[in-house]
């Protein structure tokens, strides 16, 4: 019989050992998926895995995709270290684009340095005004802040759909339901030309050195740990538990749309009913492959970036469903999760299964 | 006690890495009877109980229940051979219906068909009131325990365990409480009932076994001693007062004047009115039953929880609605009861732990950046000044013994030079050597002009140490009185709440003070 023992001390080199097992164990697994379904495996890997790295403007598509991500995930980092579990970055993804895409239309045509830090300052409030609404049900009514930011996202997709059906509808778009483009001070500049990768990326490197000195010699990244691994201790080290949820739901929430802006402002140009791709989600699985780490957290977004590229090109050249992203992003998740165990517990086997271990553990605490 | 008793447990023995809990028990309850288990925190009355009702099973030992052998795998196993177990803290479900909840704790077989109908009946036939109908959400706490006792009832046991039942009750809940279980004992169902409230026990048992450190220590009929001699037997008649020298005293350092606070736990305790001082050279120790408040006064204390300003004073500054963070910065380090999850970080290094407490007053935290030099410094200053065996101080909280995490802790709080320090259990769990190290580097620090209070359960340590001496009880404090002063006797009476049921029951305090079993 198998069991699992608690270590003592959770094994720092697995830690960082496992996302890369589990990306392992994530293409093996896909090389068994596509064998059944009877396409060439090692193919479809390459194609996935290794071909976009060899093409410069894959890489350039790669950074485009990794800047949202990044960004977000930085910022549910503090969070889920702290215990704040904000799943709604999707939403405030969304509101950041819309109140930073707002402040664009309304300056059309305005030329002027000053713009596009308006725009962004714009963005990052409205994804804290959202995200301000699942921490005040929390810290005032002990809302789940799981559910609350969740459900605000459908509220926020449908907010933009309206808005863009509405007031914000392009004036000569023939009623289509979208913006206008945004004037060209309104834009973000290119970063590598004859690319869309933008200067956001730059901004999303800043944001992760920022957070690896926040993380490791602030008081609020340590305030951020200690509020996740033992609230009791939080509370008698003198940290207050109301304070601490708002701040990493702002900083979510505020990096979030901040996020959402770029998009608008970048690579999408303007606004649209389908600006929010799932970027809020997927940044969960980059938040946790990367370690809840910024540096991790940098590597994951590219892995993650690597996925959507090379599941766009596996469409087109293998005629592979476009499911083949979101499989592979599911398994990322399923098997880091499932190796994850292996840092905190050791496998024992055992010929008899009399005692139980757990129930004796409980009871010493009496 | 041989043929007529309804339970008999000969030799029972459990352990526990590090701990032996329950040491080679033998006692057995007669039918019919009320038959207290009485003990301290920690005396093993709740492992033996667990044992009984199929918890947990003992390592070596036996049990008979009517006369056959008795080794009940798990709790249906139990109840089917009529033992019903009502727990300290209710294994209810809020949003279920009192019949819904009375089903789901019953064996299979054992629920009826018109299962509200009986509900009334036993309820009514006992004098519990229920609706059957109701949410337990929409339940008082008292309510909710006649829920347990009334799911026991159904199924017609013959030994009813109580855990503790009157520490969630109101005194006219106990009084109801007391002529159930009365009831139920004249109609043969005998009671084993667990507490550590002496007069209570006097009130309603007519045996009593008492616990110490594992063992059965006596056997006795409470009616005929007195609170005094059972609070003897459960606490150990060992206690010695020390020589000490005068102590040097200075100015009031804390102060705190009427305080009471609700505590916010439903099952926490409140406290009362509490006013007392400590000088700098003072050592005022507080003892007390565990659960009497001890760790709601810590918490308002230091901090965690906010008070009327001027309740709690440093140095005269009225700190009441300050944080524990402000309260360092003035001159108060703290020890909690709990080492791990609350005094310490269990996941987290030596040296992220130092920075929980100590960032304040060892300038770990400048301008909200850390330095982190001055964090493995300290933590390092403190493994060695209090001989902390560790591998190092980049190993977790978790990874240290107990009694090294304690010495970590205490190091760490002791090491920042406080001028007023706040400790509960300053050496639970620590080995004697180390012990009278704590003690030393205690009476040192008040020597060098620091108020200390020590809250303990460990009366020897109290005596041997404090300069002032309290007693809480249900969130009440005695007024403190210089170390010696106070005989075991009162003592004794004070720990076991007799002075705060004057309330209900005057007489029978001072009847109890009086000695000479006027209870029976």
């Amino acid at each position: 019989m198998i069991r699992l023992e608690p270590r003592n001390e959770v094994s720092k080199g697995l830690l960082y050992v496992t996302p890369v097992i589990a990306i392992g164990v994530t293409i093996l697994a896909g090389v068994v998926m596509f064998a059944v379904l009877g396409k060439d495996p090692i193919r479809a890997i390459s194609i996935i895995f290794l071909e976009p790295l060899t093409d410069s403007f894959a890489i350039s598509e790669m950074i485009v995709k990794a800047t949202p991500l990044i960004l977000i995930a930085i910022g549910l980092s503090f969070g889920f270290r702290a215990g704040v579990w904000n799943i709604g970055a999707e939403g405030q993804f969304t509101v950041g684009a819309l109140s930073g895409g707002a402040v664009a239309l309304a300056l059309y045509e305005v030329e002027g340095f000053w713009v596009l830090p308006l725009m962004c300052l714009a963005g990052a409030l409205g994804g804290m005004a959202w995200a301000a609404i699942p921490a005040f049900l929390r810290t005032r009514f002990n809302a789940n802040e799981i559910l609350v930011s969740l459900m605000l996202t459908y509220v926020a997709v449908l907010l933009l759909s309206v808005l863009v059906y509405g007031p914000l509808k392009d004036p000569e778009g023939l009623n289509f339901p979208e913006s206008r483009m945004f004037h060209p001070a309104a834009t973000l500049p290119i970063l590598i030309e004859e690319t869309r990768a933008h200067v956001g990326f730059l901004v999303a490197l800043a944001v992760a050195a920022v957070a690896w000195v926040v993380l490791g010699r602030h008081i609020f990244g340590y305030q951020v740990k200690v509020m996740g691994q033992s609230p009791r201790a939080a509370g008698f080290g003198g940290f207050v538990e109301k304070r601490v949820v708002w701040m990493c739901l702002m900083i979510s929430g505020g990096l979030a749309g901040l996020a959402g802006l770029f998009e608008a402002a970048g690579p999408v140009g303007q606004l649209v009913p389908a600006l929010p791709v799932g970027y809020g989600f997927t940044a969960i699985i980059v938040t946790f492959l990367g370690r809840l780490n910024p540096i991790g957290i940098l590597l994951a977004g590219f892995v993650m970036a690597l996925t959507y590229i090379g599941g766009e090109t596996a469409q087109i050249e293998m005629n592979l469903p476009s499911a083949v992203t979101g499989v592979f992003q599911g398994m990322f998740l399923f098997s880091l999760l499932g190796f994850d165990v292996l840092a905190r517990y050791r496998i024992r086997m055992f010929r008899t299964a009399r005692t139980a271990p757990l129930a004796v553990q409980t009871a010493v605490g009496e | 006690m041989t043929g007529t008793a309804l339970l008999q447990l000969s030799g029972i023995t459990k352990r526990f890495p590090g701990v032996l809990a329950n040491d080679n028990i033998s006692f057995s309850v007669a039918p019919g009877a009320v038959h207290a288990l009485l003990g301290e925190n920690g005396a093993g009355k709740s492992t033996l109980v667990k044992m009984i009702y199929g918890v947990m099973q003992p390592d070596q030992g036996e049990m008979h229940f009517d006369g056959a052998p008795y080794a009940p795998a798990r709790p249906s196993a139990a109840r089917a051979r009529g033992v019903g177990m009502v727990f300290q803290h209710f294994s209810l479900f809020e949003a279920l219906s009192v019949a819904e909840n009375v089903a789901l704790g019953m064996n299979k077989d054992a629920i009826g068909k018109d299962l509200n109908r009986l509900i009334i009946e036993v309820s009514e036939s006992y004098g519990l009131s229920l609706d059957p109908a109701r949410f337990v959400g929409s339940l008082s706490v008292g309510e909710r325990q006649r829920v347990e006792i009334v799911r026991c009832l159904l199924q017609n046991p013959r030994l009813l365990i109580m855990d503790e039942p009157t520490s969630v009750l109101t005194p006219q809940e106990v009084d109801v409480l007391f002529e159930t279980l009365r009831q139920l004992s004249s109609e043969g169902c005998s009671i084993l009932y667990i507490s550590h409230k002496l007069e209570e026990i006097r009130t309603l048992c007519d045996r009593a076994t008492v616990l110490r450190g594992g063992r059965v220590v006596a056997d006795c009929d409470p009616r005929e001693e007195t609170a005094k001699s059972l609070a003897e037997m459960m606490i150990g008649t060992s206690l010695s007062f020390p020589e000490r020298q005068e102590p040097d005293l200075g100015d009031e350092r804390l102060v705190v004047e009427e305080l009471s606070a609700e505590s916010p736990d439903p099952f926490g305790t409140d406290l009362v009115d509490i006013s007392f001082s400590v000088r700098a050279g003072e050592i005022l120790g507080i003892a007390g039953v565990a659960g009497n408040g001890q760790v709601e006064l810590m918490e308002a204390l230091i901090g965690e929880r906010a008070t009327e300003d001027g309740a709690i004073r440093i140095d005269g500054e009225p700190v009441g609605r300050q944080g524990p963070t402000e309260r360092r910065r003035r001159g108060m380090c703290s020890v909690p009861e709990e080492r791990l999850g609350h005094g310490a970080v269990p996941d987290m290094s030596l040296w992220e732990n130092v920075i929980l407490s100590a960032r304040t007053r060892k300038g770990i935290e400048k301008n909200g950046f850390l330095d982190l030099g001055i964090a493995h410094d300290f933590a390092r200053e403190v493994v060695d000044t209090f001989n902390v065996k560790t591998a190092g101080i980049e190993h977790t909280a978790r990874s240290l013994s107990g009694g090294n995490l304690q010495k970590f802790i205490v190091g760490r709080e002791m090491l920042q030079k406080p001028t007023v320090l706040v400790i509960l259990q300053p050496t639970w769990g620590v080995d004697a050597a180390a012990a009278a190290d704590i003690h030393r580097a205690l009476q040192e620090l008040a020597k060098g002009g620091a108020a200390i209070l020590v809250i303990s359960q460990d009366l020897n340590e109290l005596m041997a140490i404090s300069t002032s001496f309290a007693v809480i009880s249900e969130g009440r404090l005695s007024e403190p009185r210089p170390t010696g002063s106070m005989s075991i006797e009162e003592i004794g009476l004070l720990m076991g709440g007799v002075r705060s049921s004057a309330g209900k029951g005057a007489s029978a305090g001072k009847g109890a003070s009086a000695g000479q079993g006027a209870a029976r």
